[in-house]
């Protein structure tokens, strides 16, 4: 595991470093085309809604030898013209979904199936849900996911500044289309447990997207006053300089999600375990890739458009030009140069935040991420 | 950079003895806490620990054949939602089924029978005039020790053949001849009772001295009259089935017999005028302390059209005599209160009597609450079976069990020493989520269900994260080439910073969600609220300070290679130093 310590190190002192910026084009791309895919599966496949939402009944009958299938064609003979679903429960369970049945007729099915799976009345637990139930849920989740989209970007907006707001947006709505997008491609049911799951992204999604910005901001402080590096560099340093701590904060979140998907649900089928873990997993994924991916890089877009950034990067690429003239060696990346400097007496007294540093002459010319154009 | 030189002073020059000792004692505090107030285990939702789950059907009113739809029962729905859920998050749901059906599910816990009794209570409710009051029993045979029923001799013998001695409660023989004159029957009967005097709001049973039947001396004016006395006479309050029963056919416009109970849990019965006002007309009700009397109130507003009723009703009522001054506010067909009235009043006014804080607010509920625009039958009450439910949350529980341990592999495979810290903070957020979820119960009435296990699953990832961005950072300032303690300091302040906004939003997300959602999706929300909110006082008042102590042991501060902050291994530039080109190849390959 040191390897990725290591990894990390170079990673942070910009010795190895993926150009994510650089390279935006590609993943704003694929993002589009995995938006795309999406959005056509959503309107030609749709979306598999659960009972919560169309009415119907569960019956949970536990401790029975029935098998599914025979459960399936009582069932089915018992409602007729119904969609019914069987699903195994746990080792010893069944539980039965059928569509659309109102509850005045689910009394006359609940005693059907208890004669035709002899299983006494009394041990099959129905749950006759009416179609409002979901709709409420839904329309609340609405609701929710526009309160906290308007809190958030005011919140971004107050806490690092608009265009971030606006990138962390963007790629809030990409995680949600993408997750809404896997459940209508592959079919999964919609129940309220997936739209907690798919509410729970909207923070976690966050998450690694803040702690970008979080860097983003503290590194592109005082950028005009350098003119080394442009904004986009900055930002794909700050992407990697946060890399490890992304991978790891993803990987921890997902471990126990992952946990409750496979082994909560692998033990009881479906439930609400399996739905809210589903939609969890495919959101920390999607939210994982676009803080990197997406949101970083727009904001560095967002950024590059900017006159006095526009400036600096005239400024950057004429000293480097300048520089190049000289023949001197200057890579046009910041990362993996400033490292084989020879002159690193530079006492990085124009890193601000190693100002009170213990053993701040020692602080060599790390790239810490501040710009303090202390080469040379 | 001001922020982090301050914060360094406060947090590293600071004691971190002294604070990781205070949260200690607040921690032990509230584990002391849970176990004194024997609510060791968090209560469990519905889906969880079964519970009760009611069936309401909505009931034609005569008069109003189109009342059952959508809107109303939609407002239906919320006004017993709010009922329900009065006391916080007690996890109750409230939803509709099909057009006519309204499911209350209660799950098993403390409140559950006040809950239920609530839900039961979601009737009409009436303010009516009280004709007359009488004991609850079928012929009040109330042999207490009251002086009144002492064998005062009757009047008039009852048709009835009951004992006489109690008939007329030895208050009421001078009253005969008025009586007899009244128009209508509740008069007749009023007037033997002229002297049951309590003005408190339930005046009839409070004074044991009261009991009474009709006289029979009153010649029964019509048969309906007749029968209405003759139902008042048989009527027993205190068989539930009776209470239940008794008026159940009866109309607004109607002349009852009802039930009602005192605070001392007394049956009393009444007849009562026809309704006067509707619960509609209610727009506001609160049970209030009164500061001057230091007595507990229910105050009463009414809307436009209910102020002008209730004002003619107080003038009317108020130049009556006792008990005829009062009007019974009744739900569903039983009596909740029967306050008498004194002076006319207006658009508000307020109950008082010897009301308990928790009866004061049971009132208001009822009156603010009891407005349904539907009468409600209770069509079935079943109890949900707990075996789905403990099978779901031995799964959750497994999952999340396993869930921590590849959490904890990872921590410990990747931090090493550095991970005990986590795994410590990891087991203190771990106990205090626990710990105030028990104490949650009883106190808001927080109710784990499974979305809440969940979101305390996922809570794990998300306390996990702001260990990892405060370790990355004092492995970023390592590789700044400082040693550990001035490292531990200085990466406090950035990842507090980062820690706070970044819980922040996940604070928000959860937040809105509580605030807009309902049911089982209020609990995960609030889990995950609460996690948060427990992670940064974590961090804060634990993993900083542990950090800050361990930081001095020669473990940690040596860089072994086993700490997790192995300088040589983090890749920081050791102070003097060829320069990276040579070093760097023999040094990290090497290692990594």
């Amino acid at each position: 595991m040191s390897r990725l310590g290591a990894f990390g190190a170079r990673l942070y002192r910009g010795e190895v470093g993926y150009d994510f910026v650089g390279k935006r084009k590609i993943w704003y791309g694929i993002s589009i085309l995995i938006t795309i895919t999406a959005i056509v599966g959503l309107a030609v496949r749709g979306l598999n809604m659960g009972i919560e939402f169309k009415g119907g009944a569960v019956f949970t009958i536990q401790h029975t030898t029935t098998s599914v299938a025979k459960a399936q064609t009582d069932t089915e003979a018992a409602a007729p013209g119904h969609e019914v679903v069987v699903q195994k429960l746990g080792s010893d369970g069944l539980r039965i979904q059928v569509s659309d049945l109102n509850p005045q007729n689910s009394a006359a099915v609940t005693t059907e199936l208890s004669k035709d799976l002899n299983v006494p009345e009394s041990k099959i637990a129905a749950d006759l849900v009416g179609p409002s139930w979901g709709e409420s849920v839904a329309n609340k989740a609405w609701t929710g996911l526009g309160i906290f989209l308007v809190l958030v970007v005011i919140y971004l907006a107050i806490a690092f500044e608009w265009r971030m707001a606006v990138a962390a947006l963007v790629a809030l709505i990409h995680d949600l289309t993408i997750t809404v997008g896997v459940y209508a491609l592959v079919g999964f049911e919609v129940t309220p447990g997936t739209v907690i799951g798919l509410l729970t992204i909207l923070g976690y999604s966050l998450y690694d997207t803040v702690v970008v910005f979080d860097s983003l901001k503290e590194q592109s402080k005082g950028i005009t006053k350098q003119s080394r590096w442009t904004f986009s560099e900055v930002a794909n340093r700050s992407i990697n300089g946060t890399l490890v701590r992304s991978i790891n904060t993803t990987v921890v979140a997902l471990l126990p999600v992952a946990g409750l998907l496979f082994i909560g649900g692998g033990l009881l089928g479906a439930g609400t375990l399996n739905d809210i873990s589903l939609a969890l997993f495919v959101g920390l994924a999607a939210g994982a890739y676009s803080s990197i991916f997406i949101a970083t890089p727009l904001v560095a877009d967002l950024k590059e458009s900017e006159p006095q950034m526009k400036a600096l990067k005239k400024r950057v690429f004429a000293k480097r030009a300048a520089a190049a003239a000289k023949g001197e060696s200057i890579e046009q990346t910041d990362y993996g140069t400033d490292d084989d400097a020879p002159a690193d007496d530079d006492p990085a007294g124009a890193t601000p935040a190693a100002a009170g540093s213990v053993n701040g002459p020692r602080s060599r010319n790390r790239n810490n991420g501040r710009p303090s154009g202390r080469r040379r | 950079m001001a922020a982090p030189n301050k914060g360094r002073r406060q947090a590293g020059r600071g004691k971190p003895g002294r604070t990781l000792t205070l949260f200690l004692i607040v921690m032990v505090a509230l584990t002391g806490g849970m176990f004194w107030s024997g609510h060791v285990t968090p209560r469990l939702g519905i889906d969880l620990a079964g519970g009760t789950s009611i069936t309401l059907e909505a009931k034609n009113t005569p008069g109003k054949p189109n009342a059952i739809n959508k809107t109303n029962m939609d407002t239906a729905v919320s006004i017993i939602d709010r009922r329900v859920n009065g006391l916080g998050v007690s996890e109750a749901e409230v939803q509709t089924q099909g057009s006519k059906n309204i499911i209350v599910n209660i799950p098993k816990g403390t409140n559950e029978k006040q809950a239920r009794d609530q839900v039961g209570q979601t009737a009409q409710l009436y303010f009516r005039p009280v004709l007359t009051v009488a004991a609850g029993g079928p012929t009040a045979p109330q042999p207490s020790g009251s002086p009144s029923a002492s064998p005062s001799g009757s009047p008039s013998g009852s048709p009835s053949g009951k004992p006489s001695a109690e008939s007329s409660a030895g208050t009421s023989g001078d009253k005969a001849s008025p009586s007899s004159s009244a128009t209508t029957q509740g008069r007749a009967v009023t007037g033997a009772l002229k002297k049951a005097p309590s003005p408190t709001p339930t005046p009839g049973a409070t004074d044991p001295s009261a009991p009474a039947s009709p006289p029979a001396a009153t010649p029964p004016p019509d048969p309906a009259t007749a029968a209405l006395q003759k139902k008042f006479e048989n009527l027993n309050c205190t068989s539930k089935a009776q209470r239940t029963t008794v008026n159940q056919s009866s109309a607004p416009k109607d002349t009852i017999v009802a039930c009602g109970q005192d605070s001392d849990k007394q049956w009393a019965k009444y007849v009562l005028g026809p309704a006067e006002l509707e619960g509609t007309d209610v727009s506001k009700s609160k049970g209030v302390l009164d500061p001057q009397r230091g007595m507990w109130i229910v105050t009463l507003d009414f809307t436009g059209g209910g102020t002008k009723k209730f004002q003619s009703i107080t003038t009317k009522l108020s130049k009556q005599q006792q008990p005829m001054n009062q009007f019974a506010i009744v739900l569903d067909g039983n009596v909740v209160s029967a306050p008498s009235v004194s002076q006319t009043l207006g658009a508000s006014a307020e109950i008082s009597g010897s009301f308990t804080q928790q009866s004061a607010q049971d009132l208001a509920n009822v009156l603010s609450y009891g407005a349904l625009p539907l009468s409600f039958k209770e069509e079935s009450v079943s109890t949900v079976t707990a075996a789905l439910g403990t099978e779901q949350l031995q799964a959750g529980l497994i999952a999340g069990a396993i869930g921590l341990a590849l959490v904890i592999i990872y921590l410990v495979a990747y931090y090493r020493g550095l991970s005990l810290i986590a795994l410590l903070s990891l087991l203190t957020s771990g106990i205090l989520t626990y710990v105030i979820m028990s104490l949650l119960g009883p106190g808001i009435g927080f109710a784990l269900n499974l979305p809440a296990v969940c979101g305390a699953i996922v809570a794990i990832g998300i306390t996990a994260d702001s260990f990892i961005v405060y370790f990355e950072r004092i492995r970023d300032e390592i590789r700044e080439g400082r040693t550990l303690r001035p490292a531990v300091e200085r990466a406090w302040p950035r990842a507090r910073r980062t820690v706070l906004v970044s819980d922040f939003v996940s604070f928000l997300a959860a937040a809105v969600l509580f605030l807009v959602t309902v049911g089982k999706v209020q609990g995960f929300a609030f889990t995950l609220g609460l996690t948060t909110i427990l992670d940064v006082v974590v961090v804060f008042f634990f993993t900083k300070p542990v950090m800050t102590l361990l930081a001095r042991t020669k473990f940690f501060s040596s860089g072994s290679p086993w700490s997790g902050l192995d300088p040589k291994r983090l890749g920081a530039k050791p102070p003097l130093r060829r320069s990276r080109r040579t070093g760097g190849p023999t040094d990290h390959p090497k290692e990594a």
